[in-house]
C-alpha cells in the first residue's frame, strides 16, 4: 500500500516536473519579433528583385533588338537609333585610370600604414583622414576635380572660346582615381593587418629584409584581399554620375568618334555610362522608346558593376573558406 | 622603398588639403560677391541673384528624413536578423545580396526612383503628386542606404562577444530578450554610428535626387512638402554645372563652391562623431 | 507487505533523490562525436565534478544538462537525459524553462555591461515573477550574500559591473545565476580565470551553496575536483587515428575519495598520478 503511495507521489512529482517544463503558452513576442526581422530583410531583398524586374522588364527587349549596334552606336536624337559606345568608352577610360593610378598609391599607402608607420600622432592623423575621406560625399570630390584639373587647365588657354578644354577624359579619370583611393587603402590595410604575425616573423627568422618579407609574404598572403577591395572600388568608380557632371562631362554625344583606344581623347571632353543614363532618364518617357533605351544602358552598366562585385564577392568567400 | 611608400600615404592628406583650399577660397569669393540679403528668400535660384539656403536645407532634410524611415527600419532588421537568427547557409546567401544592393549605382536607384517609385508609390499615397517629387527622391536615397546601415550596424553586433548571449540564455531568456535586453545595448554604440553614416551618406547622395525631385534646373521653389518638387544640397550642386543649365563663370557659378563647404562641413561633422561610436565598441571589447 | 515496505522507506529516506539520470548519451557535430555513450547519474546536494584532459568533451556533457548545445545548431543529441524523472530532450519540453531550473557560469566572468544590481535582477526580470521594487531589492542582496560578495559591492550596486575584478566579477556571475533560484547550478571551469585568491573563495562558496543547490563542475584543476567535490565523473579522450576524430568517453564516476585514492580504471589512475593528459 505505502509503496504505490510512494510511486504514485514520486509520479505526481515526475509529471508536474514535466508540466512545468513545457513552455507555458506560445511565445508570442518572440514570434513577432522574429516575424518583424524577416519582414525587413524580405524587404530589403524584394527592392532589389524590384530594381532588376523593372530595368530587366523594360530594357531586356530593347537591348536584344538592337544588339550590337547599341553597343557600337553613337548618342542620338532619335530612341531608336541611340547608341552607348561614347559612354562604354568613358567609362572604359574611367576604370583605366584607376587600375593604373589608384590602385598602386592606394596599396603603396597601406603597406606604408601596416607596415612601416610607427604609431605616431602624424600616423593617427593620417587614417582619420583617410577614413573621413572615405565618407566625402562624391560631389565634393567634383568640386575638387573642377577646382584642380579642370580649372587648372582652362588656364593654358585664357582666350579660348570654349571655356571648358579642362573637361577631357583624363580630368574624370584623375577624379575618380582620387575619389576611390581611400577606399582602396582601407581595404588594402584591412586585407594587409590579417596577415599572421608569424608568418612576417618566419621571413625576418631566415634573415629577408624588411621589403623581402613584404613582397614574398605578406603581399602574397594578403593579395586576394586587396583584390577584392581593388575590384570593389572600380566598381563604384564605374557607377559614379555625380562629380562628372560637376566637371563637366557631356550628357550626350561628343560628335566625331574616335575608337576606344586612342589615346588622343584623354585630352578631349567625356562622357560615360552614368552620365549618358542620366541624359537617357531625363528624356520625357511618353515619347518613343526613352524608357527602354534607359533601361537597356542601365542593364549594360549594372551587368558591368554587379559582374565586378560578384567576382570580388565570390573570391572573398572562396579564400575566407580556405583559410579558416 | 619606405620613403616612396611613405610619399602615397602622405598623397590623401594633400588631397584633403586642397578639397578645404578649393572649397574655402571659392566659397569666400562667392561671399564677398553677394548681399547677405540674398541668402534668405523664397527660391534657391542662382541665375536670378536668388541663393535661399533654407530651400536647399530643408530639402536636405525632407530627403534624408524619409530616407532614414526606410532604411533604418529594413537596414536594422536585417542587420538583427543575419547576426542573430539566421543560420550559417542562410547568412551565406543572403549577406552577397545585401552587398550587390549597395554596388548598385545610384543613377540606377534614380532611374527607379522616378520611374517606379513616383507612380507607384508617391502618387499611390497622394494622387495630386507631380512627377517630380522630394518623397520619391527620399525613398530612393533611403533603398541606397540600406546595405550601408546594414552592414555598420551588423559589424556591431557582431562585435558583441557571444559569452554575453550564452550568459543570457543559461539564465532562462528567449532569443528575442536576449536580442532586446542583452545584445542591442551592448552594441549600442554601433548602432548610433550607423544611424549617423547613413544620415551622412543621404545628405550626400545627389543623383537620385538630381533625377527624381526635379532638382535638375538652377531654380527650386522653397518648400516643406515631400510632395512638391525641390532641390536638396548636392543636386543643386550638380545643377549649376550640369551641361543643359550650365552656368557661366561668376557669383551664380560659385555658389557651388559654398554649397559644397556646407555640405563637406556637416558630413565631416557626421563622420567624425561616427567615428568615435565605432571605436567606443572597440575599446569595449 | 508491510515488513517489506519498511526498509525501503528507510533506504529511500538515507539516500539523496536522484536529480539526473543519464542514459547512453551522445553528442554529435558535423564532422565529429564529441561524446559517447555517457550514463552516469547526478544526486541531490551533492557536487559532481567532470575531469580528463582536454578535449574529451566534459564542458560539452555539462552544457547538454541545460540544453546550451541547442545554441549550436549543427549539433545533434541521442539518448535520455531525466531531469527529476522527466526526459530533457522530449519534444514538448522548453528549453528556456529548462535554463531557468538549471543555472550556469562560465568558463570567464561574463556581466553583462550593467550595474551590478541590473546584472542579479536580470534573470528574476526577465522570468516576470518578482516585480515590487523592495522585493528585488531582497532578492538582489540574499544573491550577493549567498554569493559572498554583498559586503564588498553594497555600496556601488549601480555602478558597472565590468569595474569590479575578476574574481569579484565571477562571484557577480554566482549571483546572477542563482536569484532566479534554480535547482541545479552548472559551473563550467568556473575558477580557471582566476588568481589563487579568488579561486579559493569561489571553492568556499561551492560548499557553502550545496546545501540548498546541486552542483556539477568541470575543472581542468584536479586538486580543486579533490577539495570541494563529492562525486568525480572522469572522462577521456579516444583519438581515432584515420579519421583524425577525437571522441569523449565516461571512463568511470564514483565518491571522489575512491577515484582519486583507488580508481577502478588505469587510465584514471594513470591521469591522477599525472603520468598522461
Amino acid at each position: 500500500m505505502a509503496l504505490s503511495t510512494l510511486n504514485s507521489g514520486a509520479e505526481h512529482a515526475r509529471e508536474k516536473i514535466v508540466r512545468e517544463l513545457q513552455g507555458t503558452r506560445f511565445d508570442i513576442s518572440g514570434f513577432i519579433f522574429r516575424f518583424s526581422l524577416i519582414f525587413g530583410l524580405g524587404s530589403g531583398v524584394l527592392i532589389l528583385g524590384a530594381v532588376m524586374w523593372d530595368v530587366v522588364g523594360d530594357g531586356s527587349g530593347f537591348l536584344f533588338d538592337r544588339g550590337w549596334e547599341f553597343l557600337t552606336g553613337n548618342a542620338s536624337s532619335r530612341a531608336n537609333s541611340y547608341g552607348i559606345f561614347e559612354g562604354l568608352r568613358g567609362t572604359f577610360w574611367i576604370g583605366v585610370f584607376v587600375v593604373v593610378f589608384a590602385f598602386p598609391l592606394g596599396v603603396g599607402a597601406a603597406i606604408y600604414l601596416e607596415e612601416y608607420a610607427s604609431d605616431s600622432r602624424l600616423t593617427r592623423f593620417i587614417e582619420l583622414n583617410i577614413r573621413n575621406l572615405a565618407g566625402v560625399p562624391s560631389v565634393v570630390y567634383g568640386v575638387l576635380g573642377l577646382a584642380i584639373f579642370v580649372r587648372a587647365l582652362d588656364g593654358f588657354y585664357p582666350n579660348s572660346i570654349d571655356r571648358h578644354l579642362g573637361s577631357t577624359t583624363a580630368a574624370a579619370g584623375a577624379t575618380l582615381a582620387i575619389l576611390v583611393l581611400p577606399i582602396v587603402i582601407i581595404t588594402a590595410s584591412e586585407a594587409i593587418r590579417a596577415v599572421p604575425q608569424s608568418l612576417r616573423e618566419g621571413g625576418f627568422g631566415v634573415g629577408a629584409t624588411k621589403w623581402e618579407v613584404i613582397r614574398h609574404h605578406v603581399l602574397p598572403y594578403a593579395a586576394p584581399g586587396i583584390f577584392t577591395g581593388t575590384l570593389l572600388s572600380l566598381a563604384r568608380a564605374l557607377g559614379e554620375a555625380a562629380p562628372l557632371i560637376l566637371i563637366g562631362g557631356v550628357l550626350g554625344s561628343l560628335g566625331p568618334k574616335s575608337s576606344l583606344l586612342e589615346l588622343e581623347q584623354l585630352g578631349e571632353r567625356f562622357t560615360a555610362m552614368p552620365l549618358m543614363i542620366t541624359q537617357l532618364a531625363k528624356k520625357p518617357a511618353f515619347i518613343g522608346d526613352w524608357n527602354s533605351a534607359t533601361a537597356a544602358a542601365i542593364l549594360v552598366l549594372l551587368v558591368v558593376v554587379i559582374a565586378a562585385n560578384l567576382i570580388a564577392i565570390c573570391l572573398r568567400n572562396h579564400y575566407e573558406r580556405k583559410r579558416s | 622603398m619606405r620613403n616612396g611608400l611613405r610619399t602615397t600615404a602622405l598623397f590623401s592628406l594633400l588631397v584633403s588639403i586642397l578639397i578645404v583650399l578649393s572649397l574655402v577660397f571659392e566659397a569666400v569669393t562667392f561671399l564677398n560677391g553677394i548681399k547677405i540679403s540674398w541668402l534668405w528668400g523664397d527660391q534657391w535660384a542662382p541665375p536670378f541673384n536668388e541663393y535661399d539656403l533654407k530651400t536647399p536645407l530643408v530639402g536636405s532634410l525632407i530627403v534624408t528624413g524619409i530616407a532614414m524611415v526606410v532604411a533604418v527600419p529594413i537596414g536594422l532588421a536585417s542587420a538583427i536578423y543575419l547576426s542573430e537568427y539566421a543560420k550559417p547557409i542562410t547568412r551565406k546567401w543572403l549577406k552577397p545580396v545585401l552587398e550587390i544592393l549597395a554596388g548598385i549605382p545610384s543613377v540606377v536607384l534614380g532611374f527607379f526612383a522616378l520611374r517606379w517609385v513616383t507612380p507607384n508609390i508617391v502618387q499611390q499615397i497622394n494622387p495630386q503628386a507631380p512627377g517630380f517629387t522630394l518623397a520619391a527622391a527620399g525613398i530612393g536615397v533611403g533603398i541606397l542606404t540600406i546595405p550601408l546601415i546594414a552592414s555598420v550596424s551588423e559589424d556591431a553586433l557582431s562585435a558583441v562577444p557571444n559569452s554575453l548571449r550564452e550568459a543570457s540564455s543559461g539564465l532562462g531568456a528567449k532569443r528575442v530578450t536576449t536580442t532586446i535586453k542583452i545584445t542591442i545595448p551592448a552594441a549600442i554604440s554601433g548602432l548610433v554610428a550607423a544611424l549617423i553614416i547613413g544620415i551622412s551618406r543621404a545628405i550626400g547622395e545627389t543623383m537620385v535626387v538630381f533625377l527624381a525631385a526635379g532638382g535638375g534646373g538652377n531654380q527650386a521653389q522653397f518648400t516643406t512638402s515631400a510632395f512638391d518638387s525641390g532641390t536638396v544640397v548636392t543636386a543643386a550642386m550638380a545643377a549649376t554645372t550640369a551641361p543643359s543649365d550650365r552656368l557661366s563663370e561668376g557669383v551664380a557659378l560659385q555658389s557651388l563652391y559654398f554649397l559644397g563647404l556646407l555640405l563637406f562641413i556637416i558630413t565631416l561633422l557626421l563622420n567624425l562623431i561616427a567615428d568615435r561610436f565605432v571605436r567606443r565598441v572597440r575599446i569595449i571589447y | 507487505m508491510e515488513p517489506l515496505t519498511q526498509p525501503n522507506e528507510k533506504t529511500i529516506a538515507t539516500t539523496r533523490p536522484k536529480i539526473f539520470e543519464v542514459t547512453n548519451l551522445n553528442v554529435y557535430y558535423p564532422d565529429f562525436r564529441a561524446i559517447r555513450d555517457v550514463s552516469l547519474n547526478v544526486a541531490a546536494n551533492e557536487i559532481t565534478a567532470f575531469i580528463g584532459p582536454s578535449g574529451c568533451g566534459k564542458t560539452t556533457m555539462l552544457r547538454s544538462f541545460n540544453r546550451m548545445n541547442d545554441l549550436i545548431p549543427t549539433a545533434k543529441i541521442t539518448g535520455t537525459l531525466l531531469y527529476r524523472g522527466a526526459d530533457l530532450y522530449n519534444k514538448t519540453v522548453d528549453p528556456v524553462e529548462v535554463r531557468r531550473r538549471i543555472g550556469m557560469v562560465f568558463q570567464k566572468p561574463n556581466p553583462f555591461p550593467k550595474s551590478i544590481y541590473d546584472n542579479v535582477a536580470y534573470g528574476p526580470r526577465i522570468s516576470g515573477k518578482v516585480k515590487k521594487g523592495t522585493e528585488m531589492d531582497d532578492l538582489v542582496e540574499s544573491s550577493l550574500r549567498k554569493a559572498a560578495l554583498w559586503e564588498e559591492v553594497k555600496d556601488r550596486l549601480k555602478s558597472s559591473a565590468l569595474g569590479m575584478s575578476g574574481g569579484q566579477q565571477q562571484r557577480l556571475c554566482i549571483a546572477r545565476a542563482i536569484a532566479t533560484n534554480p535547482d541545479v547550478v552548472l559551473m563550467d571551469e568556473p575558477c580557471s580565470a582566476l588568481d589563487p585568491i579568488a579561486t579559493g573563495k569561489i571553492e568556499e562558496l561551492m560548499t557553502q551553496l550545496k546545501k540548498e543547490y546541486t552542483i556539477l563542475i568541470v575543472t581542468h584543476n584536479m586538486q580543486q575536483a579533490a577539495r570541494v567535490s563529492d562525486r568525480t565523473a572522469f572522462f577521456s579522450v579516444e583519438v581515432e587515428e584515420e579519421h583524425d576524430s577525437r571522441t569523449g568517453v565516461l571512463v568511470e564516476e564514483g565518491p571522489t575519495e575512491k577515484i582519486f585514492s583507488n580508481p577502478n580504471d588505469q587510465r584514471t589512475e594513470n591521469y591522477i598520478t599525472g603520468r598522461f593528459g
